[in-house]
């Protein structure tokens, strides 16, 4: 350390030890509430979650609270839970991506079609989808990053190309599962299983808890997860304190595209067939978007943890498979889960008060 | 965080030893492709109402959006889980949906297409439905027989229901285009005809709007057409509209299929010419009772003879009878209507 930078040594040499901090000033059992969620954004997702599994468990008895039906539950929301993660990174930098759903279910139609239409092998085909979805991701970031216009405009438009490139590229065409099973058992990989007890994970659960855990890691303890977080927070002070924000943009939007296209791939695992009108390219973006902000990501950008939006999508499927269980109008399903989304942003603006 | 995620991990791998499920009565689902569309309202009601007539219990579920695969997978998957004894469903992916239904299969349980047959149609342990090709060959024929020799020279145009092809749309099509005397050319597509005839084909999503769209769009490739097939009578409405907005209304006969209330008031009306009516409440009526019957002793439903479905039956409501097509009055029609 050269001279010029041991200006530190002034306060160390006078024993004081800590030097620039936050004071903790307030009090009180709320003060410690609030400052216990500000710190660990993922902890009220996951109090809700839980909740929620204990209440619908009394409710249900043994059909609810059974292994088999609880990992079912992770099933069901694979999917949903693939595009989260793919949104959680957008919206960290405080963009949006609607063309999350359309893309998936475009990648899957090419992993299927080039498959079956033009007869390469499956695993090709394959990998032509994972790289297509990176491109895809690509034009959005370039889109966002070099030509500036917003992301929810590039994604909007990008989200309406995608839905037609779709319909037009399969003729409608759904691929069905018997075709897919004697010719393409790669593209279903996702979809065998292993069972530990009465408990069932599909190999796309797997996959998604992974890509999760890994995101996880890569934003808390990677120099790239930190200049994400920055340019979500302020791209202006990140680009000054020396973060290339337009590659910061690019990486997030590619890996964007490239998770979409994995969860394509986890969709043809999970319903055995490729199909063109699947609702996931219709609603996968709200669905997307909706887990991640119960999982208590901010859409300002720059906050929240990505097992947040991972416990969201959990949320959304406990609620949606404990009241079809309970034999509730799936109408009560929508209206708990529009209130869960006013509470979770209502909540956020309390912590951010607290922590200004 | 992570011991709160683990505990609760823990609690559930814990619990798998247990039995799957409750002991309790016999219990039916029911799976339709929305929760909305009336069709399905009354189909519902005819389902509860067998259900609490037998003392078994039901439980329903929709796709948020017509087309929607993955709700109806979700709730074939809940039903397994919930130790239901079987499932009605009418499928928004006749195809796409084949795999969740051969699990539920497997699981022991009788599955029922309602309304639309599955792709393949044996997917399913027996398919209770309209006979939508004969539903379509009623109105086509009631066209060609009220045109008379006109029919020779018609213009027409076809309102489908999506590009897709759903089955019941491509059946409906083809079995009006039969009825009328048109070859069909492969009777699993329909828009593969070469009849001079045919002006358009377009799609109308079933609804008002859509049929209103269609019917401006099939206009702008000929202002003449004199005969409209629809897929459902809200279409039938909308192509109506179009059709008014030119003052065209009184000469353009225009068929539908469906029979639902507001379908058989526009019959009376005078806004549609003939419609083929259905019998949902019957389907799900008769699939509860099916389901009940299996539960206790494992008998599987029949067929209709000659079909490889059970035909619910369907009637050509018309104030106007044709020669040769058997028909029901607008009045009868009201008595048996559906929404």
């Amino acid at each position: 350390m050269t001279d010029s930078q041991s200006y530190e040594d002034v306060v160390k040499d006078k024993g004081e030890t800590q030097f620039a901090q936050f004071e903790d000033e307030r009090k009180g059992f709320l003060g410690t509430v609030q400052h216990t969620l500000h710190v660990n954004p993922a902890l009220v997702p996951l109090i809700i979650l839980v909740t929620a599994i204990a209440l619908f468990g009394m409710l249900l008895g043994q059909r609810f609270f059974s292994a088999g039906t609880l990992t079912l539950i992770l099933q069901q929301v694979q999917i949903v839970g693939v595009l989260a993660a793919a949104q959680t990174l957008v919206i960290l930098t405080a963009g949006i991506d609607l063309s999350v759903g359309a893309l998936a279910v475009l990648c899957t139609v090419i992993m299927g079609q080039f498959t079956f239409r033009y007869g390469l092998p499956a695993e090709l085909s394959l990998l032509i989808g994972l790289c297509f979805g990176a491109l895809v991701g690509a034009m959005n970031g370039f889109l966002v990053s070099r030509v500036k216009i917003p992301p929810f405009i590039t994604t909007l438009g990008m989200w309406q190309i995608v839905l037609a490139s779709t319909y037009l590229f399969s003729r409608n065409e759904t691929l069905r599962s018997s075709q897919l099973r004697e010719e393409a058992p790669s593209l279903l990989f996702l979809g065998n299983k292993v069972s530990i007890g009465g408990a069932n994970f599909t190999f796309g659960v797997i996959l998604m808890i992974l890509i999760v855990v890994a995101l996880a890691y890569a934003l808390r303890s990677t120099a790239w997860g930190r200049h994400v977080y920055a340019v979500g927070d302020d791209p202006e002070a990140a680009q000054l304190a020396g973060v290339n924000v337009h590659k910061t943009l690019m990486s997030v939007y590619i890996l964007t595209g490239l998770i979409c296209a994995v969860a394509g791939w986890v969709m043809i695992g999970r319903f055995s067939s490729v199909s063109p009108s699947a609702s996931t390219g219709v609603i996968g973006n709200i669905q997307s978007i909706t887990a991640v902000v119960i999982g208590g990501i901010s859409l300002f950008g720059g906050r929240g943890s990505i097992y947040g939006a991972f416990f969201g999508a959990m949320i959304v499927g406990v609620f949606e498979m404990g009241l079809r269980m309970a034999g509730a109008d799936p109408q009560w399903t929508f209206m708990l889960i529009g209130m869960l989304i006013i509470g979770a942003v209502g909540l956020d603006q309390w912590i951010r008060k607290v922590s200004a | 965080m992570k011991k709160l995620l683990i505990g609760t991990a823990l609690v559930a791998v814990t619990s798998a030893g247990s039995a799957m499920a409750d002991a309790h009565g016999t219990s039916a689902c029911l799976i339709t492709k929305t929760d909305t569309n009336p069709f399905f309202v009354k189909m519902r009601e005819g389902a509860a109402a067998k259900a609490e007539e037998l003392g078994i219990s039901l439980n329903s579920y929709a796709g948020q959006v017509d087309g929607d695969n993955e709700a109806q997978v979700a709730a074939i998957e809940t039903c397994i889980a919930n130790g239901a004894s079987g499932i009605l469903i009418t499928a928004s992916d006749t195809a796409a949906i084949v795999p969740s239904v051969e699990q539920a299969r497997e699981a022991g349980l009788l599955v029922i297409a309602l309304d639309t047959p599955l792709n393949p149609i044996d997917a399913a342990d027996a398919t209770f439905a309209t006979d939508n090709f004969l539903a379509g060959e009623l109105i086509g024929k009631w066209a060609a027989a009220t045109m008379g020799d006109d029919a020779a020279t018609a213009k027409i145009a076809m309102l489908d229901l999506a590009i897709s092809q759903p089955t019941v749309g491509v059946l409906r099509d083809q079995g009006f285009l039969t009825g009328f005397g048109v070859d069909v050319k492969d009777v699993n597509r329909w828009g593969d005809e070469d009849d001079a005839r045919i002006i358009c084909n377009e799609v109308t999503a079933g609804n008002e709007e859509g049929g209103r769209t269609a019917m401006e769009n099939c206009l702008a490739v000929d202002p003449e057409i004199n005969v409209v097939y629809t897929i459902n009578e809200p279409a039938a409405a909308g192509a109506y509209e179009a059709l008014a907005a030119i003052g065209r209304e009184n000469d353009v006969l225009i068929v539908s299929v469906d029979g639902g209330c507001p379908g058989v008031q526009n019959v009376a009306d005078g806004v549609i010419g003939a419609t083929s009516q259905q019998y949902p409440l019957l389907m799900a009526s008769l699939g509860v009772e099916a389901i009940a019957q299996y539960a206790e002793d494992g008998t599987l439903p029949a067929n209709t003879e000659g079909k490889d479905f059970l035909d619910t039956g369907v009637s050509l409501v018309t104030d106007r009878p044709a020669d040769g097509v058997e028909s029901i009055s607008v009045a009868e029609g009201t008595d048996r209507c559906w929404g």
